[in-house]
């Protein structure tokens, strides 16, 4: 295995609607931004991102993302139809396989364009569950009572979640929602889409992410403190939510055994749960305990930007790792209904 | 700083429909649901599916012993929409939930219409109601509602091939979304400038190339072209061309017309739109053209406001002064 690392992140605010920008605009500053800090410039052998045409509601929409970062002459580069950490797993193995020494990776999304909740019915099955137009929200929230109900996390465990992580976002200047908030009056407020309560469900988000890893060489040619991805991994569950155990994330903790996450401690953890039950599966999933920092940016609950939030999660952990005194840091992105996909990665010093 | 201007918005839906092929399994099901029906899959296992799957999610084996369930059964969990949207099954307040039929072991995703959320809670009995018309699709299934019944069929009743549906081959799944489109920074400043019939390029930073139209960044450098704004002819030349002779829908011109590659007096880029008051057989490659704009009072924020070029009535240009935007 080649040694490689993350050598630059940027990111954009997360906002509730970027009301003068288009997703490319947003993506813009943000990739140059990545490439000016990682000391490549120009100079980068792969280039991969993670969008999705829905968001826009235009067909081939990530193309003109290409506008962003100079495609003439021909680059090599390629696009993932998910999260920007995906991009980043499949320019990690084109480096591992020895087809490139660099990659900038980046996603991007704009959800406010259209109504967010519906246009994820569209990721369900398309003969059985679309055609019932299942909103997000009520998707997460079938998975929250059957962990309710099952008792492996409660409602004020969901709520203490929610506020760790947006009282941890106040030192975030990209979050979105963050602030102090009281437990006992969060459980007071009235149900979004019972069981779940809005503080339970990750903001709507526009936003980018953009990324820099290299191999070992150029990483610590141009890098001082290079965070080193010393595994990732990635499983997926079946579509169809009748035939998976909705309250553990058995695919966390496929990945998180490939990726190695118990060789040693995590000081560390960046979780994209999108709902606040989810974020407790994961904790569960990942087996941190008491000596790790969970969502110290806040996670998704503090800013959501599809297609972008797991590749943060990542720039997040890989900044504990670079700057924050963290040894070793587990990141993990998700995508699909209920946690159906996950992404797990470890950074060490 | 290029200052940040306010952005267009424009409304925009997305819609179309897909036809899906069901194959054996799945046509099967909507068969059944047609007939009135619910139909599940038997695993090696001896567990029951439904919906049916046509693979056996754990070991990946081919599946096809189709059995028959109830249309009752029990809800395993719920979640309350207190404000339906308009393409949910249910008019009022409803639950989504996932329900387990009777004979079968894994639960499926479906409304039930139970009026008030004091009157849900896991472990519920529920029955289908089914919808008046059915033509072999989910839907069939008009919704769930309460139910006293208590369980009658434990177990799913095996199929011979003649107990079997007649199978659906296509469904219909329509979709339609609507969206706000946000125009960005430069698009909005270029129709904002041609709603007052200026045609507004923007120059790279880098080269000094001129684009346009203009998407706010310079595609071979990667860098944002906001900073200089540049106003082009509104009179070019033809790199290219094709005579359109299919109709297509939102067509603003009479069959058959030539659609042309434009290179604009002062752009480094080509665009392309449509040529008249010219027979077909007239328009080449170096061809000076000249655009006809909408009457002044018709103007909006569109490429619209250019109705189509016509010939300038100038000598061609020469082939160097376009050769590279081929």
């Amino acid at each position: 295995m080649r040694d490689v690392a993350v050598i630059s992140f940027a990111q954009s605010p997360s906002v509730r609607r970027e009301v003068d920008r288009n997703e490319v605009e947003i993506l813009m500053p943000v990739v140059r931004e990545a490439r000016e800090r990682s000391g490549l410039g120009q100079d980068i052998d792969f280039i991969c991102s993670g969008s999705t045409d829905y968001l826009a509601g235009q067909s081939f929409a990530f193309v003109s993302g290409l506008d962003a970062i100079g495609a003439w002459p021909p680059v090599s580069e390629s696009h993932v139809e998910a999260d920007g950490a995906w991009a980043l797993y499949e320019a990690w193995v084109k480096i591992q396989m020895g087809y490139a020494d660099s990659a900038l990776v980046y996603g991007f999304g704009k959800p406010s364009m259209g109504d967010l909740p519906e246009v994820l019915a569209l990721q369900l099955d398309p003969y059985l569950v679309t055609p019932l137009w299942p909103d997000a929200v009520s998707v997460a929230a079938l998975q929250a009572r059957l962990c309710l109900d099952a008792g492996v996390v409660s409602e004020r465990a969901m709520a203490e979640a929610a506020a760790r992580d947006r009282r941890n976002a106040k030192g975030n200047p990209f979050a979105q929602v963050k602030g102090d908030f009281e437990v006992e009056k969060l459980l007071g407020e009235p149900y979004l889409v019972s069981p779940l309560r809005k503080h339970d469900c990750s903001p709507i988000s526009d936003g980018a992410a953009a990324m820099v890893i290299a191999a070992g060489d150029v990483a610590r040619r141009v890098c001082k403190k290079p965070a080193w991805i010393t595994g990732i991994a990635h499983i997926a569950e079946p579509q169809d939510l009748g035939v998976r155990d909705l309250t553990r994330s058995r695919s966390t903790e496929m990945a998180a055994e490939k990726a190695g996450v118990g060789k040693g401690g995590i000081d560390a953890a960046e979780l994209h749960g999108p709902f606040s039950h989810q974020v407790l599966l994961l904790e569960r999933a990942l087996g941190l305990g008491s000596g790790t920092k969970v969502n110290p940016s806040g996670g998704a609950l503090a800013g959501n930007p599809m297609m972008a939030a797991g590749l943060i999660r990542i720039g997040e952990a890989a900044r504990c790792v670079a700057e924050g005194g963290a040894r070793r840091a587990v990141a993990h992105a998700s995508s699909g209904p209920c946690l159906q996909q996950n992404l797990v990665c470890v950074l060490e010093g | 700083m290029t200052e940040v201007v306010h952005s267009l918005t424009a409304a925009h839906r997305l819609k179309y429909t897909y036809k899906r092929s069901t194959g054996p399994v799945l046509g099967r099901f909507f068969g059944g649901l047609r007939d009135g029906r619910v139909l599940g899959i038997r695993r090696a296992d001896g567990r029951v599916m439904v919906p049916p799957k046509e693979y056996d999610p754990d070991s990946g084996a081919a599946l096809s012993e189709l059995v028959e369930v109830a249309d009752a059964g029990t809800v395993k969990s719920w979640a309350w929409v207190a404000r339906p949207r308009e393409k949910q099954p249910v008019g009022r307040p409803f639950a989504y939930a996932l329900i387990q039929l009777d004979g079968a072991d894994t639960p499926l995703l479906h409304a039930v219409d139970a009026g008030e959320e004091r009157r849900m809670r896991t472990g519920m009995r529920v029955k289908a109601r089914w919808a008046a018309e059915r033509s072999g699709t989910i839907r069939d299934i008009a919704c769930f509602e309460p139910s006293d019944e208590p369980a009658k069929l434990a177990k799913a009743k095996p199929l011979g091939e003649a107990e079997l549906p007649e199978p659906v081959e296509l469904i219909r799944t329509p979709v339609e979304l609507d969206y706000s489109y946000c125009a960005g920074q430069a698009a909005s400043r270029f129709l904002r400038a041609i709603e007052g019939g200026k045609l507004l390029g923007q120059r790279c930073p880098v080269d000094g190339k001129v684009y346009f139209p203009t998407r706010g960044a310079c595609p071979e450098h990667g860098v944002p072209t906001e900073g200089e704004m540049v106003e082009v002819a509104d009179k070019g030349t033809i790199v290219s061309f094709s005579v359109v002779r299919v109709p297509s829908e939102n067509l603003a011109v009479e069959l058959p017309f030539a659609a042309v590659t434009i290179l604009l007096d002062g752009a480094d880029t080509t665009f392309t739109h449509v040529m008249s008051e010219c027979r077909l057989e007239d328009v080449h490659m170096g061809m000076r053209v000249q655009a006809v704009w909408l009457p002044r009072e018709e103007w909006t924020t569109s490429m619209r406001n250019i109705k189509y070029f016509k010939p300038a009535g100038e000598a061609d240009a020469p082939f160097d002064s376009y050769k590279d935007h081929l």
